[in-house]
Formats: C-alpha cells, structure tokens, sequence
C-alpha cells in the first residue's frame, strides 16, 4: 500500500525494461514519485481502487502522467488505455504509449483512443522530456514545486 | 419475303397449291386434248353418216337429172345448223345442185375430188360417192364448222374453273386442318427450346404428340435436354466445388497471413525486448562502470552494444522486406525530378557527405506505388553515397533512359563497386559483397529494390568495375 503522491504511474511488465526506463528517470531526478505496476491489470486496480488497491487514498491514485506499455500479458496497454480514457475520473490523466517500434500499428489505434504521446523504447531521457514538453508538464522533469512536495 | 423465310403453314400451303395447279392443269391439258381428238372423231363419223344419207336419197335426183330433188334433199340440212355447205356433182364432175347455210362466202371446190373426209383451216369437209348398185352417179360435197367442238370447250373450261376453284379452295382447308399435325408439333418444340433459352432451365421436356419424324425429333430433343441437364448440373456442382475449394484455400490463406503477422509483431516486439536489456545495461556498464573496465572490458562492451544494435536493424530491414510483400499496391503518377531531390535531401548529413558532387539528369514521371519507388531511391542513393563516402571526390550520377515500353533510371558512383562475378548475389537476402569493416550494412536494402521493382513489372540490374564505381539500373514501364 502506497501513502505517498505519485507524480509517474509507469505500467510495464518487463522488469529489464522498467529498471532501465526508472535508472534513466531516476538519473535526471524525476523518478522520486514514481509508482511501477508489472501489467495493465494492476494498472487498473491502482487507477480505480479495485483489488490490491482497494484501500487506495484517491490523492495516490490520480498520477500526472501514466507511461503505458502497449504490448502486456493479461490486460494489454491499449485496453488499459480505453477504460482511462472512457472515465470520467481518470480521462483527464495524459498518457504517454512506450512501443517497441515506431512502426507499430497499434499507435494510430492508441492516438484514436486518446493517447497523449508516444516514446519508443528503450525510454532515454530524452525522448521522455520530448514527450512530456509537448503536454506541457516540463516542470515534471524537474520535481521541484515546493507544493508537490510531501 | 423469301421462300425460306416464310412460316411453315404458308410454305406448306403454297406447296400443296402448286402441286394443285399442276396437277389440275396437266389432267384438263390432257382432258381437252382427248376431248378434242374425241370430238373430230364423231364429227368425222357424223359428217360420214350424213354424207351417206344424203347420197343414198340423192341417187334418184342424179338419176333423173333432177337439180330441183337434189335441192330439196341438200336444204334437209338445214337442221344440221354445222354443215355450211355442201353440193352434188354429176358423174361428169359438174356441179349439180349446191346448198350454202347462209350467204356467206363458201367456196365451193370446183370438181369433185376423192372420197374421204379430212381437216382443213377450221373446218371439216370431205367428198362422199352417190353409188346405185356400184354405179357411180356422181359425187357428194359436205362443210361442216367446229362451232360445236367450241361450244363444247366452253363448258369444259367453265367446268375446268370451277373444279380449279373447288379444288383449291377443299386443298386450303385441308392444308389447314391437317398441318395441325405437323406444325403443333414443331411449334411445341421451338416453345420448349424458347422457354429454356430464355429460363435456363433444363428440367423442361416436350410433349411427343406422334411416332413420326416429329416425334423422333421430339424425343432426340428430350434426350438432348436430358444431356444438358446432367451437364449443367454437373457443371454447377464442379463450379460449387471450386467456390468451396477457394473458400476455404482462402481461409487458409488469411489466417498464414494473420500468423504471419503475428510472427512479425512478435518478433518486433518480443525479439527486440532482450536486444533492449542487453543494449541498455550495456550503456549502464559503459556509463556507470567505466572507471572499473579496463580497456579490453571497454573493447568488448563496445563489441556486445555493436552487435545488439545491429541485430536491432537487421530485425527493422527484416520486418520492412516481409510487410513490404503484404502491402496494398497502389499506383500514382509520380514526379521523379521530386522525390529524388527529396531523397537526397534526406540522405546529405550537413558536415559528413556534403562533398558530393551530384548530376541529376531528367526523370520522367512514372506510375507506381510512391512509398515502394521511394524506398527504391533511398536504398540505391544511400548505398552510392555509402560506398563513394571513401573517396576524394565522391560523384554521384542520376539519370534514365527509355528502352522499349519501360524507362530505366540508374544511379552511378565511382565508389568501391563490386566485383561483377559475384552480382547474381547482389539482389538476394542477407548477401553482402562487402564486410561489415569495410561498410555496414544488413543485405536486406537491393533484396527490397529488387521485390519493389519486379512488383512494379520492372527489372534491376548492376553493372561495376571494382573499386572504380557502379551503376545500379531499375526499369519500370512507361506511365
């Protein structure tokens, strides 16, 4: 159980790529608020309180950015990525897709269902901070407003 | 209208009338003339028996030299209205008493000739001897018209007619009532034959309606049909076995390309997941560690990121080669000049191959898919500017030329070619003619040209001289 505020909800199940994408976030300071879940199962339960999250705090489990992984056993990222988008309580979250390829055909699909972005891994700093701009969170990079800090 | 287009029952009807107006004419051509012979005959006979009458009663008048008798014996004729003249010459050959019918101008011959009647002009006339006990007194004249054989003629040709009428009109009721019996028959068949043209449907039969040759026909027809059924249903059973062996081939077929295309998604999904990690922390190592390799441990993380990237591309090349065959083919006009000033620009990195010296000559436009012909111009240029990158003054040459229906553009360098012996494996999968030390490369990019072109119905070719440049052809046919 979480009691602290997540700034980066990151759903992906491969543990070599999480610990990548989290060593490059931690690396430029952005990982302090960072929550992994390993599938898009446990994304849901963390996002709308249900099973393992069923006692989450509802200030945890509104992240400012959600990094999706599209390709997940169970309940992949694009399913994980319709039921945010088609909440009225979590539609709101932008979204960035992680994909393998640039020319995965799953993008235009998950743009059609609302995504906000997209990054192909493996997630450098870079393109995240790309990423991010774009959406307008780049205070993000820095985690450094004083009122996000608890 | 034409005899043979006529309909059946009017050629039938004409037929049976001519055969009627044959028959009638030729059986009163041979009635007439019968009757015509019949009649002189009698004529002939009666004039003779008159003749012998007269003589006999005129034997006395000749006798006793009485012309007054012989008058009164002669006009007795007057109740034979045919007999026009007749005279009694004495047993010298003079005339002794004549009697003409009417004062018309009947020539009397002038002495006797011999017994015996004959046909002259019309007439019927003849010489008959007085005798008394075998002698000679003198001699009979009788002229008789064919008034009466005429008469006669006229009502045989009255009857004639109307016998010619009777008959036609007893032959066209007939004709019409028995032709039933012919046309019905035929009429049903060609019914039959119109309804299956028009339906298509070969379950219809004719009625038979007699043992005839209609009949025969009838039946042959039917067996016809009978044929043509089977054919027919035959055939429909042979076109629903082929519909359902396409089906389901093609079933099969969308689902190889559906595995497929998982394959391919796996293996840029899955295959590039480990490629990741290995790239990744080796980064880590590289980054983080540097100051615990020593300068083998450096070379050789160096060698493993090398290696994991490469992998990566030659996944990429791969996955591009096998989608590229998967693609829709869809042609456009396209304007040569430029997507290959576009391709270029995309190619020329500021600061790295910039001393190139290009000559782009004209390129006419061609119908083809944009994207593949693009992809054709990216491999071929980024090749030439790959293996001229080694020169002094690298030089690259674009153009193209008609040949036949098709045009070839090329590309020409004076990079490090290759050695022509070896170009049958330019063109092929993963076949390199040059090492990776020398210049990268997957071997997959002239595989792609070489799918692309031959998808577009054109050809490729290389022609190269080793170490002085080479010249890479495509043609594709003339828009």
């Amino acid at each position: 159980m979480t009691n602290y505020k997540v700034d980066v909800l990151l759903v992906e199940d491969n543990p070599d790529d999480a610990e990548l994408t989290i060593r490059h976030l931690k690396k430029n300071n952005m990982a302090n608020n960072l929550f992994h879940v390993k599938d898009g199962e446990e994304a849901l339960e963390f996002l709308f309180a249900t099973g393992r999250y069923a006692e989450q705090p509802e200030i945890v489990r509104r992240p400012r950015i959600v990094l999706l992984d599209i390709q997940m056993p169970k309940v992949n990222g694009i399913e994980v990525l319709q039921k945010i988008k088609s909440d009225p309580q979590t539609k709101d979250i932008p979204v960035v897709m992680l994909t393998s390829s640039n020319e995965d055909p799953d993008i235009q699909k998950c743009y059609a269902l609302g995504a906000n972005s997209y990054i192909v891994k493996p997630v450098n700093f870079d393109s995240f901070a790309e990423s991010i701009k774009g959406l307008g969170f780049y205070w993000l990079l820095l985690n450094q407003l004083p009122s996000d800090k608890t | 209208m034409l005899f043979a287009n006529l309909p059946i029952q009017k050629k039938l009807l004409r037929i049976v009338f001519l055969i009627n107006a044959i028959v009638l004419f030729l059986a009163g051509i041979a009635f007439f003339l019968y009757e015509v012979h019949v009649f002189r005959t009698s004529t002939q006979e009666k004039l003779s028996t008159i003749g012998k009458i007269i003589a006999s009663n005129s034997t006395a008048a000749l006798a006793f030299d009485s012309p007054g008798d012989a008058k009164e014996i002669l006009s007795a004729l007057k109740t034979e209205p045919h007999i026009v003249a007749a005279c009694l010459y004495d047993k010298n050959g003079k005339l002794f008493s004549n009697y003409l019918s009417d004062d018309t101008l009947q020539v009397l011959p002038a002495e006797p000739g011999s017994p015996g009647y004959h046909f002259s002009a019309g007439h019927v006339e003849g010489f008959e001897q007085v005798k008394q006990e075998s002698v000679s007194l003198g001699t009979l004249y009788l002229k008789s018209d064919m008034g009466a054989i005429y008469d006669r003629l006229k009502i045989y040709a009255g009857v004639f007619l109307l016998v010619f009428f009777v008959s036609f009109l007893l032959a066209f009721l007939l004709v019409k009532i028995l032709l039933k019996s012919i046309s019905l028959p035929i009429m049903a068949l060609a019914e039959t034959a119109r309804a299956i043209s028009d339906k298509k449907d070969y379950s219809v039969r004719s009625v038979k309606m007699g043992a005839d040759e209609l009949g025969a026909l009838t039946d042959t027809f039917n067996q016809m049909l009978d044929e043509i059924q089977q054919q027919d249903s035959h055939l429909k059973q042979f076109n629903l076995n082929l519909e359902n062996m396409v089906r389901a081939r093609t079933l099969q077929l969308e689902s190889v390309n559906k595995e497929l295309e998982s394959f391919s998604y796996s293996v840029s999904h899955d295959l590039r997941a480990p490629l990741r990690a290995i790239v990744g922390f080796t980064s880590i190592l590289e980054d983080e560690y540097n100051d615990k390799l020593d300068d083998e441990g450096k070379r050789i993380t160096s060698v493993i990121r090398k290696n994991t990237v490469k992998m990566g591309r030659l996944i990429d090349d791969l996955l591009a080669f096998s989608r590229m065959s998967r693609q829709d083919n869809k042609k456009s006009t396209i304007d040569m000049q430029a997507m290959v000033d576009e391709v270029k620009a995309s190619l020329v990195i500021p600061g790295n191959n910039e001393k190139i010296r290009w000559s782009i000559g004209e390129l006419p436009p061609v119908n083809a898919n944009p994207n593949m012909i693009k992809q054709v111009w990216e491999n071929l240029i980024g090749n030439s500017i790959k293996y001229s990158g080694k020169k002094e003054q690298p030089c690259i040459e674009i153009g193209s030329f008609a040949k036949k229906d098709h045009i070839v553009f090329f590309v020409k360098d004076n990079g490090a070619g290759f050695d022509v012996r070896y170009s049958d494996k330019l063109f092929k999968v993963f076949q390199r003619l040059h090492t990776p030390e020398e210049f990268e490369g997957t071997g997959v990019g002239l595989a792609l040209v070489d799918k692309i072109i031959s998808r577009e119905g054109g050809s490729v070719w290389a022609e190269s001289e080793l170490g002085k440049g080479a010249c890479f052809y495509f043609s594709l046919p003339q828009a």
